[in-house]
């Protein structure tokens, strides 16, 4: 169905026949802290996963642009948002080389100011950082493009790694929120739900304009965009900067939850995380606006449930179960939901020709 | 940093030692690269996992010499026999199944084996990195070049491997149908090759020679269960820089790559190793997109 | 006077060591519906992607409304407002008719601030308008990737006329299209020319279509042009039927 004709009955349009989700998405968010008060921070990683699948899923799933190293983003903003926010109270270089000589402390007031800064500039900051990136990589195509993209997120990890004024290797001691265990728990909690659904609300809304049906143009067949006279540099540039700027938030709020920034463990997990990212959306759905959200739901419940019963052997099952998504799962969730109940789904099947098949099996 | 090219200019005998062993090391770079572009080249799969089944192979040779105490040169038919039966099992598990799709789907399922493979091998050996014992000398050439014996006959043996692969490729049946497929799948199947026993075979090759290299590496250099993912970047520099179907191409750059990595090393640090390689790949792809520009196309 | 639209002046593209295109050179008047032919492998289709900009030449001068073109890249050649149909038909096939129909609206003066907006009513209206024209308004909400071979022809040349164009080069329109539809298409083709002013450059294969659609035919035969004139002329050379017979 067009996204763009009102009244077309579709599920991606309809905002009645979406409402269940939004309701049981929601409403678990705002309850999940009453009734799960021990698991909070589990959950609210769970939101930061679903907005790193939604990203991802920008550029991937809606524009066909297959990175492999988004994380980097990631990565990026924690380390800018940890820079800032050290950097508002003290000399950074001082605060990294005196790490483990004792904490260095911040008032609750430069506490709350320094993480809403660090998140805002972790976010600007790499949604700058993508047309540069862009620029290099956008002439790539698919296979380049996402071994490229590998390349620069493993790389970013060891530069950060090399960089003494930002920790080097040993990281960054981020500062501690001023608060009890559970004070900080919660504010982390509502801090990563807001941005997940502001996440979502956000992109939803780009995909209804233009420049949604674009990125679907370039991904369906980027050189009849480009014969139609699409902009799909500018396009494609875009995509990265949106993609980045919450990519940079995810990363700003996951550092600070943390609480130690690491760059090859924490900021730059690119065979780790960098994957996981492109996995859950790949397991929802990609392309569609619902899918991201259900494979990181789905994977993140995996992910607990493996840790509790396999240990050691966690990250062989997340692997077979991308290895088994990819190669057989690749529609996700949301398509095999299309294709057992296309009409649902907004897919149109053609009546006249529905008809002449019936005729024919009947006589 | 700029000491240490300060001392490149004053000791010639260091730029020395710096080029010899890039091409020593270059050389087992070349096996890998070798096996990368012939699984492309044949089943226009990119093999993401290439890395790891080096270190595999490098694994095993460390465990049996540790194990049974024999030489890893000796377990190299063995390793390669061992890897080759698991790139079959690979093929017919996972890679048949992605054969016709599209790329990034074949590219995400070599990964999702690199990932596994290098969380089973930190589970069973632990994250140190390690070195197999080659149990050889070093020895001194004009009193200024050290050359470690061992990377020597490592050379000599990529050499003979190399022979080997090039015979097999151009006299055996199953590697004229190696080839014949290469070209046309459709018309290999009309002349009644069995093509999915080529591309098993292949795959499976393909292991074996990343089991050779791994052998090798395992001697002359370190493994650590996430090493691999390097190993891949450097082979698929060479592939980009050579180009499909170049065997001299792939070796030039592949020696090429060795003799910078131990130049770049040298100057910037070791810390720097995967930026480097990470580097090079940009400067190729830059370097072969601005060509493709020339010719109004996009790097493929 | 009608002016020339398009100026193709001695160009000449090679492939390796496969001479593609020698020293052709044409023009295309404003305005009117020219044609070109000639054997499979004469070089048209690869004279049509040197003009949009698909390869750079190798010599001579190709002029759209008086400006060089040859050094442009796709998009911007797109963007002066010359466009093409592709031989393989391409469309999104994975986007249903009107969503193919609504990205192809002109992207001339499109700025940044555009990209987010929505579709006015107007460019809707429009879509629905053309998807009409080629008799596919029926199928709008169908995916493109669904329509009979004939019908995605059709709506691929719905997108065409969607993005306003000067002027059309269409590579075998009539190409596998059901016999008893190609006078659907012809006719369409013409009000195209009449009633949206739009310039038509045609190659085509199927002599009593091009004879009877265009005004202005040439012919090229192993890279080369052949023969220039009216389709009364053209039936009548007997170096084109030669070329056809393969008497070379």
């Amino acid at each position: 169905m067009s996204r763009f004709l009102k009244g077309v009955d579709s599920f991606e349009t309809n905002e009645r026949k979406q409402l269940p989700f939004y309701i049981g998405l929601v409403g678990f968010g705002l309850i999940a802290p009453f009734l799960f008060p021990n698991y909070l921070f589990q959950i609210a990683i769970l939101w930061i996963m679903i907005l790193f699948a939604q990203t991802w899923d920008t550029m991937g799933g809606q524009m066909g642009y297959n990175s492999l190293g988004n994380i980097f983003f990631f990565g990026a903003g924690m380390y800018i948002s940890a820079i800032v926010q050290v950097g508002l109270v003290y000399d950074v270089g001082v605060y990294t080389s005196a790490a483990g000589a004792g904490k260095a402390s911040f008032t609750p007031e430069q506490y709350y100011q320094g993480i809403i800064y660090g998140t805002l500039a972790a976010a600007f900051g790499s949604a700058l950082l993508a047309p540069i990136l862009g620029l290099i990589m956008f002439g790539l195509r698919a296979a380049y493009f996402a071994i490229g993209t590998l390349g620069i997120a493993l790389a970013a990890g060891e530069l950060f790694g090399a960089w003494q004024w930002v920790g080097g290797g040993g990281g960054i001691a981020m500062p501690v929120h001023p608060g009890t265990a559970d004070a900080r728990a919660e504010f982390f909690y509502w801090f990563s739900f807001g941005a997940a659904v502001i996440t979502f609300l956000a992109l939803k809304r780009l995909y209804q304009t233009r420049f949604g049906l674009a990125i679907n143009a370039i991904r369906d067949d980027e050189d009849k965009a480009e014969a139609l006279g699409v902009h799909t540099l500018r396009h494609k540039i875009v995509a990265w900067s949106v993609s980045a700027f919450f990519l940079g938030i995810s990363g700003a709020i996951f550092g600070n939850m943390t609480g130690f920034i690491e760059p090859l463990e924490v900021a730059f997990p690119t065979v780790t995380f960098g994957i996981f990212m492109v996995a859950m959306p790949l397991l929802g759905g990609k392309g569609t606006l619902w899918g991201p959200v259900m494979g990181a739901i789905v994977f993140h419940l995996v992910k607990e449930v493996t840790w509790t019963y396999l240990l050691g052997w966690q990250w062989v099952a997340l692997g077979m179960i991308i290895i088994i998504t990819v190669v057989f799962f690749q529609q996700g969730i949301m398509g095999w939901m299309k294709e057992k109940w296309p009409e649902k789904f907004g897919v149109v099947i053609d009546q006249t020709a529905t008809e002449a098949r019936n005729k024919g099996a009947a006589e | 940093m700029l000491g240490n090219l300060q001392l490149l200019i004053a000791a010639p005998a260091l730029n020395v030692q710096l080029l010899l062993d890039g091409i020593l090391i270059g050389a087992v770079f070349a096996l890998s690269a070798y096996g990368l572009a012939l699984v492309w080249g044949v089943m226009n799969v990119k093999n993401l996992a290439q890395g790891d089944f080096v270190i595999f192979g490098g694994y095993l040779a460390w465990w049996l010499q540790k194990t049974f105490g024999i030489h890893p040169i000796f377990m190299m038919p063995v390793v390669m026999a061992l890897l080759f039966i698991f790139g079959w099992i690979m093929y017919v598990l996972i890679i048949r199944w992605v054969i016709d799709r599209d790329l990034f789907t074949s590219l995400l399922a070599t990964f999702g084996i690199a990932f596994v493979l290098q969380q089973l091998l930190n589970l069973a050996f632990g994250p140190e990195i390690q070195t197999a014992n080659s149990g050889m000398q070093t020895r001194t050439l004009f009193s200024t070049v050290s050359v470690a014996e061992i990377k020597v006959v490592s050379f000599i043996l990529c050499c003979i491997l190399a022979a080997l692969i090039v015979a097999f490729m151009k006299r055996s049946r199953m590697g004229q149908a190696i080839r014949a497929t290469a070209q046309d799948p459709r018309a290999a199947r009309i002349m009644g090759i069995d093509t999915e026993r080529v591309y098993a075979f292949t795959y499976a090759l393909n292991a074996a020679i990343c089991g050779a290299a791994g052998v090798l590496i395992a001697m002359i250099w370190v493994i650590q269960p996430f090493y691999g993912i390097t190993h891949s970047i450097r082979s698929f520099v060479i592939v980009t820089a050579a180009g499909l179907g170049n065997l001299p191409g792939v070796i030039v750059s592949a020696l090429g790559l060795g003799v910078i990595e131990q130049f770049g090393g040298f100057v910037l640090g070791a810390e720097f190793q995967q930026v480097a390689v990470v580097g090079m790949l940009l400067i190729v792809l830059i370097w072969r997109q601005h060509q493709m520009r020339k010719l109004r196309q996009v790097v493929q | 006077m009608t002016s020339s639209v398009i100026e193709v002046d001695n160009v000449s593209k090679a492939f390796g060591g496969v001479i593609a295109n020698k020293e052709i050179s044409l023009t295309v008047p404003n305005g009117k519906i020219t044609g070109l032919i000639g054997p499979n492998g004469s070089g048209k289709t690869t004279l049509f992607n040197s003009i949009v900009g698909y390869h750079p030449i190798d010599d001579g001068s190709i002029k759209f409304e008086g400006n060089e073109i040859s050094t442009m890249r796709v998009q911007e050649i797109a963007r002066l407002g010359l466009i093409r149909t592709f031989q393989q038909t391409r469309i999104f096939s994975k986007m249903n008719c009107i969503d193919n129909l609504l990205i192809s609206i002109p992207h001339r003066t499109a700025t940044f601030k555009d990209m987010f907006r929505s579709y006015d009513p107007e460019t809707l209206d429009k879509a629905e308008a053309l998807l009409e024209f080629v008799g596919l308004y029926q199928k709008r909400f169908l995916i493109a990737g669904e329509l009979s071979f004939g019908q995605q022809r059709l709506l691929e040349f719905a997108t065409a006329l969607m993005n306003e164009p000067k002027v059309l080069l269409l590579d075998e329109p009539t190409a596998g299209i059901n016999p008893t539809l190609i006078n659907g298409l012809i006719d369409r083709l013409k009000r195209a020319n009449t009633d949206f002013g739009i310039t038509l450059f045609v190659i085509e294969h199927n002599m009593r279509v091009i004879m009877n659609l265009a005004e202005n035919i040439y012919c090229l035969a192993h890279g080369e042009l052949l023969a220039h004139g009216t389709p009364d002329e053209i039936q009548n050379d007997q170096r084109v039927i030669d070329a056809y017979l393969g008497a070379h």
